[in-house]
């Protein structure tokens, strides 16, 4: 299905449309009010920028000195191309280790993998952990719509009833008790499982660790209570040092969910020391290709900035009419809009760059400066170079070019074209002046979801001449 | 060729990579890991310990004080009284000699199984800025402490609070030499906000963070 008629399909969905609206405002006050509490929200964006700069202008050099860091602190460090490769690495690390059950905290590359498809195809039991991870996956592998907040568009009815058929338990109306009961299901999990999956926020070059953070306390516990735990991550999450951690963290969690610091946040680095009784005894990196190597050094580079935080899809007035599934792929609003094209192919996602409103809420949000909106519009000459848009729409721009050089035929054209708007606009009944037209006789199809401004009945370049001497 | 240099080789066409400008940058980028420049940080002003214990308490822990650490097991047994809670409770090896048995406590010295249910550690330091206790696994100070159990308490001495992360990263490496397997940053109880945006405490790690302060030496 493609994106309009998916989007078309959201717009029409009652219950879905409530669920966006209740939580419509929440993260933007609440990112709001957290950034109050720096005392310069410009210049630390403007350092967390440059440090993504810096490492994306080197990222060659950066990756192996964080291979070199990682591999000293007694972890491995794997390369995957594609999605097959992540989930030939991981399978083969299953094996290895004669793994039956994973537990998997929050990973979007997981995502991109399919990878818990590969692990059940290969017998292994994948658990998601991360609450709303966890009610997608027992909601037959649902999609999440959201990067951080995977079940946006569900309310708890929904997932009370999904827990009483899947628990076989009483359905449970309050939130506070349907988070106790997914605790007492998952906990046996963490402490059976013997991998751990995790993502990375972000890699630390400097001392070869992976940070990661968390709210449930999830990623804790896969990462420590497995004796094997794979970390599955994106190339360019490499940051420099621990001082640059500290500098974005002042903006992740704020721009995410608007907290001063998330809940946990953990720095992990190498495996289990002798003597130590807690920790996994094999640690992997799998850094992930999939689409971003091919993006460094070119016009969309600023795109691998991203720290995920979700601030762009929060702020988006297009993501919050339709949700995240209508974007198809895992990445919805804003950054989604952007990375789905570059990842999957320009040719296999036209309508995403086009939905959008460029009014740039997403660019004055995001904590790293990422000119969404400019990227978007960059993706549309893409489009239009690449001979991509539809033929009615090429055909009336190369009309507009041969007409717009023409002035006398243009102006005529026009004259002709804001006659006909104004006499559409005409009210038959009262024989005035409508403001608004309802249905545009020409192209009666950009009508259907909204009204058509009424011009005043003459072009500028007549209003203009009128008007010339007067003061 | 494998996929490293696959990915890598393709990084580097698309960067111009060539041996001379290798060299250069790779000077620089040694260059910036050993001067490790800090970005803009808010002020924070005032006695540590306060803030703290203000931001601690935004966080939904509980704190108080105590002159010298001697009395922190007087103060959590009573803490774990008002919250009808037992006085059973496994702690960190290096907590081992406080006086837990005169305090009426029941305290076992090892690490934190599924079925416990009171947790104690020690902090390695404590960040002011957020209101946030640092912790680094080891032998004595085993992570699953503050993770499993459905209470956590923490205890932390006045003269360890710093004012930033990056005084916490400076003490690590001065003290540490190498990063512990892990550092944890934990900023109170677990919550999760996956249910329509509504936060509740307790999702997998602990429902409540007691924090005591020892102010004494």
């Amino acid at each position: 299905m493609h994106f309009k008629a998916r989007a078309g399909e959201k717009l029409a969905d009652a219950a879905l449309q409530e669920n966006l609206s209740k939580a419509k405002d929440r993260f933007v006050g609440m990112r709001a009010r957290g950034m109050l509490e720096l005392d310069d929200v410009e210049a630390t964006r403007e350092a967390a920028k440059a440090l993504r700069d810096r490492v994306l202008d080197d990222l060659d050099l950066w990756l192996e000195k964080f291979e070199q860091s990682a591999t000293r602190s007694g972890a491995t460090v794997l390369w995957a191309r594609d999605s097959a490769e992540i989930c030939r690495h991981v399978v083969d690390i299953a094996h290895r280790h004669g793994v039956k059950k994973v537990a998997k905290s929050k990973s979007m590359l997981s995502e991109e993998a399919g990878l818990n498809q590969a692990l059940e195809a290969a017998g292994i039991q994948p658990v998601e952990t991360d609450l709303g991870e966890y009610i997608l996956q027992i909601n037959d592998n649902e999609a999440p719509s959201h990067i951080i907040a995977p079940v946006f568009h569900k309310n708890k009815d929904e997932i009370s009833a999904l827990f009483a058929r899947t628990h076989r338990r009483p359905a449970l109306t309050d939130i506070q008790a349907l988070t106790r009961e997914a605790r007492e299901v998952l906990r046996p999990h963490f402490l059976s499982a013997e991998m751990g999956i995790s993502g990375g926020n972000f890699l630390v070059a400097e001392t070869g660790s992976v940070a990661l953070v968390t709210n449930e306390g999830n990623g804790r516990m896969v990462t420590t209570l497995p004796k094997v735990h794979v970390v599955i991550t994106g190339i360019e999450k490499v940051i420099p040092t621990l001082e640059d951690l500290a500098t974005l963290m002042r903006l992740l969690p704020r721009s995410a969910t608007g907290q001063s610091i998330s809940n946990y946040f953990s720095l992990l680095t190498g495996v289990k020391k002798t003597a130590e009784s807690d920790g996994p005894e094999h640690l992997y990196f799998i850094l992930v290709d999939n689409g971003r190597a091919d993006l460094v050094g070119g016009e969309f580079a600023e795109m691998l900035r991203c720290i995920r935080c979700g601030a762009c899809m929060n702020h988006c007035p297009v993501y919050q009419s339709i949700g995240g599934h209508a974007y198809g792929w895992v990445y919805p609003g804003p950054m989604g809009a952007v990375l789905t094209p570059l990842f999957t192919g320009i040719e296999n996602a036209l309508d995403l760059p086009q939905a959008a409103t460029l009014c740039n809420q997403c660019g004055v949000v995001c904590p790293v400066k990422i000119p969404l909106p400019g990227l978007l519009r960059k993706l549309r000459e893409k489009q239009v170079e690449r001979r991509l848009r539809p033929l009615a729409e090429r055909l009336a721009l190369t009309a507009w070019a041969w007409l717009a050089q023409r002035p006398r035929l243009y102006a005529l054209a026009t004259r002709i074209g804001v006659r006909y708007l104004a006499w559409l606009a005409k009210d038959n009944a009262s024989g005035g002046r409508n403001d608004r037209i309802r249905i545009l006789g020409v192209a009666p199809e950009w009508t259907l979801g909204r009204d058509f401004p009424a011009p005043e009945g003459k072009t500028f370049r007549e209003l203009h001449a009128a008007r010339k001497g007067k003061p | 060729m494998s996929s490293r240099e696959d990915i890598l080789g393709r990084i580097r066409a698309n960067l111009g990579r060539n041996a001379a400008n290798a060299t250069t940058d790779r000077a620089a980028l040694d260059a910036y890991l050993q001067a490790r420049p800090q970005g803009p940080r808010p002020r924070i002003g005032g006695d540590l310990a306060t803030r703290f214990r203000e931001k601690s308490e935004l966080l939904s822990s509980t704190v108080e004080e105590v002159a010298v650490s001697q009395a922190a097991p007087q103060v959590i047994a009573r803490y774990l009284a008002t919250h009808r809670l037992a006085p059973h409770a496994v702690c960190w090896p290096e907590l081992a000699e406080l006086p837990w048995h005169e305090a009426g406590m029941q305290v076992e010295v090892r690490a934190a199984t599924g079925s416990d249910l009171v947790g104690i550690t020690g902090c390695f330091c404590a960040v002011a800025e957020t209101g946030t206790l640092m912790l680094c696994s080891g032998p004595d100070t085993p992570a699953t402490t503050s993770l499993l159990p459905e209470t956590h308490i923490a205890i932390v001495s006045a003269a360890r609070i710093l004012p930033g992360m990056e005084e916490a990263w400076n003490l690590a490496r001065a003290e540490l030499g190498e990063m512990p397997r892990a550092v944890n940053f934990i900023s109170g109880p677990s919550r999760t906000g996956d249910i329509e945006q509504t936060i509740v405490l307790g999702a997998h790690g602990p429902y409540r963070v007691h924090i005591v302060i020892v102010r004494g030496a």
